[in-house]
């Protein structure tokens, strides 16, 4: 350091010539491109994960962030439809759609048109395109003479294993009917914990029993058990049995639990020592997927890879009107998948994450609050659309309204709010209409909602648009669109059930309603806010009981709460799966089942044994008419709204439609590689002279330092 | 010596058994065995059979602390607080309940959290050293008073600030090096360079003030005034004297945080996309996963047991006079 504080540098020539080399430096090399080079050999897709997936394993997996790697490896007998609406259900690995074959108690086939309580079983009869098979993997991998090479591992041979990768030798076999019905069988295990499990008791034949059985049976022990509702009739062709009708099954059929799932591979995992490698079923699937999950490390990257054996599929030929006239069909009858490989990066934060989406490093982004005013802007017409900034990048926007709905409950076993009085009715519908739905999706949504006029939201089969369709309880129809009705109509029915000016008859003073919810954060406050001065608007005053979520659900389950924010979002689309939500026998305090509320209608009940056992009918669509009709006027909830997803895509990402019932749409994508290169050189061009500058401002600043310092040791006593 | 380091190793035992307890007392008031199914199985579906299933498959069927139903010594071995707690002190952490084997995860997930701390603690202690000397070396001018006035700005400014700040000026802006992300190996420099250097700048204002402190005391000492008696010149008496003899002090606050640093920085991690254990613990939290939770709380109160023991097994290296018994 004196050796430093001592030197005679010829500072600012230096710097100067430094300066004018940085200067004449254009750089053309990216220095903030967060991945290898070598991916430049390929097409891949670049897509970011915010929460670490829980589960893998599709009789487990269950939420939107563990369907977005499962959907693309493990494929259940059916999917939807990429491009058609409404969706439709189409073979994946079936060479058609199943055969429906209803049967009476006695097992003799009925016609199709055979009254449902004549129906006593339905055979779903499935047969498999031949010649589909496995991705690569060391489960299926075999020895010379036929045995499986790596279904007896010592401890020895486990201990350098630390991922599924470090196994030397894979195989693949062929797709078998029994795969599927093993996997059925899984289902019931209870040792698998399949989310579904108790809801597939109601409706598989045997199911329950089976369970029972397998129950302190090991995992691999179901393999020679047999099932009655699922059996494989031969190689390719396999019938599920399952109690009464129950058309919605079929879209069971398309989720991830039916998957196919081959026993080499429990067999393979469940051997001792693997599990302390993590290598598990759970975290290593195994299926015939347009993909297959090449890297695992759920901290930090997961990669998906083209599965080398996938079956041939082809782009759709068909789809909306308006699909052509978007480019969507351009790719009709191509083989899928279109992209080599999917890169999904762990990316917490919404800072790092937005920032790598504008330097093209992701491909693809939604819009969190913080970014909404940098993404969109309000048009002349008060619609949303992409700002300037965004357009310049030539970014794509994408809206779809989600078929989800939010809403506030009624405890309808409160004795204020609860029950099927007349003031009780009145109560809830003037707060239904104080509630004002827009203002709260223009606030704290940034117009990202559509209002809720009933239970289905847009999409699901039932839902009616314009006059029709609204809740005429709540809204009235002016000028070609649903206007909320004015807050006096919602104070005179306060009048109707003797809480006028929202006073309490009994104390005489302002009635006290309690709202629970889970709103604990800072940022939930204003919003808590809000809800407190719509209250208000009746003289109600509202207190709001934030807890966390194990007390919120106590409360739910033991019927203290008198209101309650809620959400479901739709498993299939169906209205089926929106109305059992308000279904009497599904209560929670007394069933333990999914109507939060504890709504029960004896009308709306039967109409909805009525409804859900039937197909898509002009029939149906009136009771379901007459279902909101019920709900609108006894008010169980608040409808509060659909949210509308907004993404945003670069210019080189094509084949994009929202599907929002389909998980396995990675397949159907397009990326223009070069086209992404060209941008990415284009938006990351480094900077360098404020490196200089701060360079010239270090050194004046310790200028005078190393002055003082020669001085002060040059200094004579005197 | 060993024997000190044994007593110290057996003094640390009723100390992880009673952080043990604390934690699962503290945990098990806020969530119930129920509770926790209840968030492992989802939203969706979940019946009271399913939470049964759950319970037992996890090992959460049992009593909490006491089993009545059992006999004798089972009446303490058969409980939820045994079960989970005894492999603890064998280092078995067990699979956690969403079904990973924690001490594979800690294993992977220790080196990138090092990779971050341990450049930014060993670049930091240098130039926090150095700027400290500078300022000794310049006290009483106008360039110690600037000094610390920067210093006490850079203390009261947010390390978050510091992370977005330096995010924005040179990912974004300046686009030279990745913003987040990791690679293994070398390639993982061109990742770390941002959050080392955030974290080494966050860091100047407190630890050149504290380091300023030590040196200043150290030099006003009556050896310091003899060697400049003896013609020495400021820098070397402050180089090659005052730091040396600053060195207790310094090790006294390194040494101990040395085997922490393998639990990661929360947000650091966050931000820059680093899979280190920062978040581990934080995550378990929110996920209910009480097996992450008791190893992580057990791990680190080792760690830190073991810190102290460093720190003092370090004196006698750099003091003569410290005889450990």
């Amino acid at each position: 350091m004196s050796s430093f504080l001592s030197m005679k540098m010829p500072v600012v020539p230096l710097l100067l010539m430094l300066l004018v080399s940085l200067l004449a430096c254009q750089p053309s090399t990216v220095l903030n491109n967060p991945y290898t080079e070598t991916d430049n050999q390929q097409t891949v897709l670049y897509q970011s994960f915010s929460e670490r997936p829980k589960h893998l394993d599709p009789a487990m997996a269950y939420s939107e962030n563990e369907y977005a790697f499962i959907a693309q490896i493990y494929e259940p007998p059916l999917q939807y439809h990429y491009l058609q609406r409404p969706y439709q259900i189409i073979p994946l690995t079936t060479l058609n759609l199943p055969e429906v074959v209803y049967r009476d108690d006695k097992g003799a086939a009925l016609p199709s048109d055979a009254e449902p309580t004549r129906i006593a079983f339905t055979d779903y009869i499935i047969t498999l395109q031949a010649g589909i098979r496995y991705q690569p993997h060391p489960a299926l991998a075999k020895t010379e003479q036929g045995g499986y090479l790596y279904h007896h591992l010592d401890a020895q041979a486990i201990a350098p294993l630390n991922t599924l990768n470090d196994f030397a030798s894979t195989g693949s076999r062929e797709l078998l009917a029994e795969d599927y019905v093993y996997q059925i069988k899984r289902l019931a295990h209870p040792k698998n914990q399949s989310p579904i499990a108790e809801i597939m008791k109601n409706y598989i034949v045997g199911f329950a029993d089976f369970a029972k059985q397998a129950k302190d049976l090991p995992k691999t022990a179901i393999k020679g058990m047999s099932l009655a509702g699922a059996v494989a009739v031969n190689e390719h062709q396999y019938r599920i049995r399952i109690n009464g009708k129950y058309p919605q099954f079929i879209y069971w059929l398309a989720m991830p639990f039916f998957s196919a799932m081959p026993w080499e591979a429990e067999v393979f995992y469940n051997q001792p020592g693997l599990s302390d490698k993590n290598i598990t079923l759970d975290w290593y699937p195994i299926g015939t997927g347009a993909y297959y999950l090449a890297e695992n490390n759920p901290n930090r990257r997961m990669i998906l890879q083209k599965n080398p054996y996938y079956h041939p599929e082809s782009y759709p030929r068909e789809g909306e009107p308006e699909d052509r006239a978007n480019g969507l069909l351009k790719d009709a009858g191509k083989t899928l998948p279109f992209i080599d490989k999917v890169v999904f990066t762990l990316e917490k934060e919404t800072i790092p994450y937005w920032t790598k989406f504008l330097q093209g490093y992701y491909d693809a982004s939604g819009i969190a609050s913080d970014n909404f005013d940098q993404a969109i802007q309000f048009t002349g017409t008060g619609g949303l659309a992409l700002s300037e900034s965004m357009q310049a990048k030539g970014i794509q926007l994408q809206t779809a309204v989600q078929t989800s709905s939010f809403y506030l409950g009624f405890n309808m076993l409160d004795p204020l709010l609860g029950g099927t009085s007349e003031p009780a009715r009145k109560l809830r519908q003037a707060i239904a209409i104080a509630i004002d739905q827009e203002e709260f999706i223009a606030i704290f949504m940034n117009g990202r909602g559509v209002a809720a006029q009933g239970v289905l939201p847009p999409g699901i089969f039932g839902f009616a648009e314009g006059q029709p369709g609204i809740n005429a309880n709540v809204y009235d129809w002016q000028a070609d669109k649903a206007q909320r009705k004015d807050i006096a109509v919602a104070k005179q029915l306060m009048a109707e059930a003797g809480y006028g000016n929202g006073i309490d008859p009994k104390s005489h003073e302002p009635l006290i309603i309690y709202f629970d919810t889970t709103a604990t954060s800072v940022e939930d406050k204003p919003r808590m806010t809000w809800y407190r001065k719509q209250f208000e608007k009746l003289g109600i005053q509202l207190v709001v009981r934030a807890t966390d979520y194990n007390r919120f659900q106590e409360k739910m389950r033991a019927g203290n709460a008198q209101i309650f924010g809620w959400g479901w979002n739709a498993d299939y689309p169906d209205p089926e799966n929106f109305f059992f939500l308000l279904y009497g026998p599904n209560g929670k305090v007394k069933y333990g089942g999914e109507n939060a509320g504890n709504y029960q209608n004896p009308a709306f009940d039967r109409l909805f044994e009525q409804m859900r056992n039937m197909d898509n009918t002009p029939e149906r669509y009136q009771i379901i008419q007459q279902m909101q009709a019920i709900v609108r006027q006894d008010a169980p909830w608040v409808f509060g709204l659909h949210p509308k997803q907004f993404s945003l895509f670069h210019s080189w990402f094509g084949n994009l439609k929202a599907n929002l019932m389909a998980n396995n749409e990675l397949k159907y994508r397009r990326i223009d590689t070069a086209a992404r290169a060209d941008k990415r050189q284009q938006w990351n061009r480094p900077i360098i002279w404020p490196l200089l500058l701060v360079g010239v401002l270090l050194v004046l600043l310790i200028l005078p330092a190393y002055l003082a310092y020669r001085k002060r040791t040059q200094e004579t006593l005197s | 010596m060993i024997a000190y380091i044994i007593r110290r190793a057996l003094y640390a035992v009723p100390l992880l058994i009673g952080v043990n307890i604390l934690t699962f007392v503290l945990f098990f008031i806020v969530n119930s065995p129920d509770d926790m199914a209840r968030l492992q199985l989802g939203q969706k579906h979940v019946t009271e059979q399913a939470i049964t299933n759950w319970k037992q498959q996890h090992g959460y069927d049992l009593p909490l602390l006491w089993n009545d139903q059992a006999e004798a010594g089972q009446q303490l071995t058969e409980t939820i607080f045994y079960q989970k707690s005894v492999g603890l002190f064998w280092f078995h952490f067990g699979i956690s309940d969403s079904g990973r084997n924690i001490s594979a995860d800690i294993r992977e997930r220790a080196w990138p959290s090092l990779a971050v701390a341990l450049p930014s603690l060993a670049v930091g202690l240098w130039v926090d050293i150095a700027f400290a000397l500078l300022m000794v070396l310049f006290r009483n001018t106008y360039l110690e008073f600037g000094g610390l006035v920067i210093c006490v700005i850079l203390m009261s400014v947010s390390s978050l600030f510091y992370i977005i700040g330096g995010q924005f000026i040179i990912a974004k802006l300046m686009c030279l090096v990745p913003i987040s992300g990791y690679e293994e190996g070398f390639a993982a420099i061109k990742f770390l360079v941002l959050p080392v250097l955030i974290g080494v700048f966050a860091g100047i204002g407190s630890g050149v003030r504290w380091y300023r402190t030590l040196f200043l005391e150290e030099a006003s000492k009556d050896y310091v005034r003899t060697a400049r008696a003896k013609g020495l010149t400021e820098s070397q008496v402050l180089f090659r004297h005052v730091l040396k003899n600053a060195m207790i002090p310094i090790l006294t606050g390194v040494v101990v945080v040395l085997p922490t640093l393998f639990m990661g920085s929360l947000i650091m991690e966050s931000f820059f996309s680093i899979p280190g254990l920062g978040s581990y613990t934080i995550d378990a939290i929110n996920n209910q996963d009480f097996a992450i939770v008791r190893a992580m709380v057990f791990l680190g109160s080792v760690l830190y047991v073991f810190g102290l023991l460093l720190t003092d097994i370090s004196y006698t290296l750099v003091d003569p006079r410290v005889r450990l018994s």
